[in-house]
């Protein structure tokens, strides 16, 4: 049994501890991630289809009427490193409004709330991996973490893939966001190619005629041994 | 032929819309055990926007919750103590998103009336008594605690996986 305190921070996932973005200096572990082994790495909680309801992937339809903005398809497929589909992935997802206002009592940007819009889907992958979700498209927001500081559009995701390790939370982007180069979030990615990989890419074939615009946006899980 | 990773973000401070719209701490259904604890920063302060998950081994697969901390950082589940495998103390596996965190954390909790077995796990053996002290739940009052402390003197020892 050996102890190894390493870094195992690499090219993909951000550094814990990176100073441009401020909440990481009283949350990120000052002492080093100890490897785990032996590791056991369980099996995700199974989902089905009675844990997501019909119209939990389609956020323009959870109220009386119709949100306001830009209304818009995001789908792609998940699958882990080797390529392999994650069937029956929970994908879960949360924004904010066109306007940048989150339906949530502690956003105080003051923004317009839609009684329309509650922000929150959920959906479960296909056999092959695909999931599809219709939204608005989100505003950026202002936020707190140094002057004049503003979040480029974003759509929170949670996915849970085969097993415990490959659970991942992260967000997806727009691509040509303006916003990009002045949001520490987006940098704590170093790598550039992994970066690119937090923003869908617009997709003419998702896209409806006269309806919505569709945005590409595949997921890439860590490899399990599981099938 | 492998590709890349999508990167890990933080979960940000708004979750709950997405993650906590029913209650989904009852991590074996019918558990007569409950786990509380407090997510602490590195000033001691409550974490009043994380999210912990328990995973843990079950006849039944893998038995899973989650609970949303509240204004003073405290998240509360029920459950049964898993089997022991082999060598290895019973334990449950612990994942903390909040906001500030850039990617996820991974810890263990382990069982105070374990002493036998905590003894022996190979994973607390390779640990110092300081940071195998973090990892195992304190009974307070017939309830298990365990606080996960992000940072400082004594931080809960997160593991990379």
């Amino acid at each position: 049994m050996t102890r190894n305190a390493v870094s195992v921070e690499g090219p993909v996932d951000p550094q814990l501890d990176y100073a441009d973005y401020r909440a990481t200096s009283l949350r990120a572990p000052s002492r080093p991630l100890v490897v785990l082994h032996p590791f056991r790495d369980l099996e995700s909680p199974v989902y089905g289809h009675e844990d997501v309801g019909e119209l939990d992937n389609d956020l323009t339809r959870q109220h009386a009427g119709e949100p306001l903005g830009e209304r818009i398809t995001v789908a792609g497929r998940v699958v882990e490193e080797d390529g392999r589909p994650v069937r029956n992935a929970l994908v879960e997802i949360w924004q904010a409004n066109a306007g940048g206002r989150y339906a949530h009592d502690l956003d105080r940007h003051p923004a317009p709330l839609d009684p329309n819009f509650g922000g929150a889907g959920r959906t479960l992958t296909g056999d092959d991996g695909r999931y599809e979700f219709v939204t608005i498209k989100p505003g950026a927001y202002p936020w707190k973490n140094h002057p004049n500081a503003w979040r480029p559009a974003h759509i929170h995701l949670s996915l849970f893939g085969r097993a415990f390790s490959s659970r991942l939370v992260t967000q997806m982007y727009f691509p040509g966001d303006p916003l990009f180069p002045h949001d520490p979030i987006f940098q704590s990615v170093r790598d550039p190619r992994a970066r690119e990989r937090l923003i869908a890419q617009l997709d003419l074939d998702l896209t409806q005629p006269e309806w919505a615009l569709g945005y590409r946006f595949d997921i890439v899980l860590r490899s399990t041994p599981f099938e | 032929m492998t590709v890349g990773r999508t990167p890990s973000q933080t979960v940000g401070p708004f979750f709950t819309l997405g993650l906590c719209r029913t209650p989904q701490n009852e991590v074996v259904p019918g558990g007569t055990l409950r786990v509380v604890g407090r997510v602490l920063d590195g000033a001691g302060l409550p974490v009043e926007d994380a999210v912990v998950e328990l995973w843990q081994p079950g006849r039944a697969g893998t038995g899973w919750g989650r609970c949303g901390t509240d204004a003073e950082g405290r998240f509360e589940f029920r459950t049964e103590k898993p089997p022991a495998e082999g060598d290895a103390a019973p334990s449950i596996d612990v994942i903390v998103f909040a906001r500030g965190l850039l990617r996820h954390l991974v810890t263990r909790m382990y069982f105070p009336d374990e002493a036998d077995s905590n003894a022996v796990d190979p994973v607390l053996a390779s640990l110092d008594s300081a940071e195998r002290e973090t990892l195992v739940a304190r009974l307070e009052d017939g309830v298990l605690r365990f606080d996960l402390r992000l940072q400082g003197e004594r931080q809960t020892v997160f593991f990379a996986v």
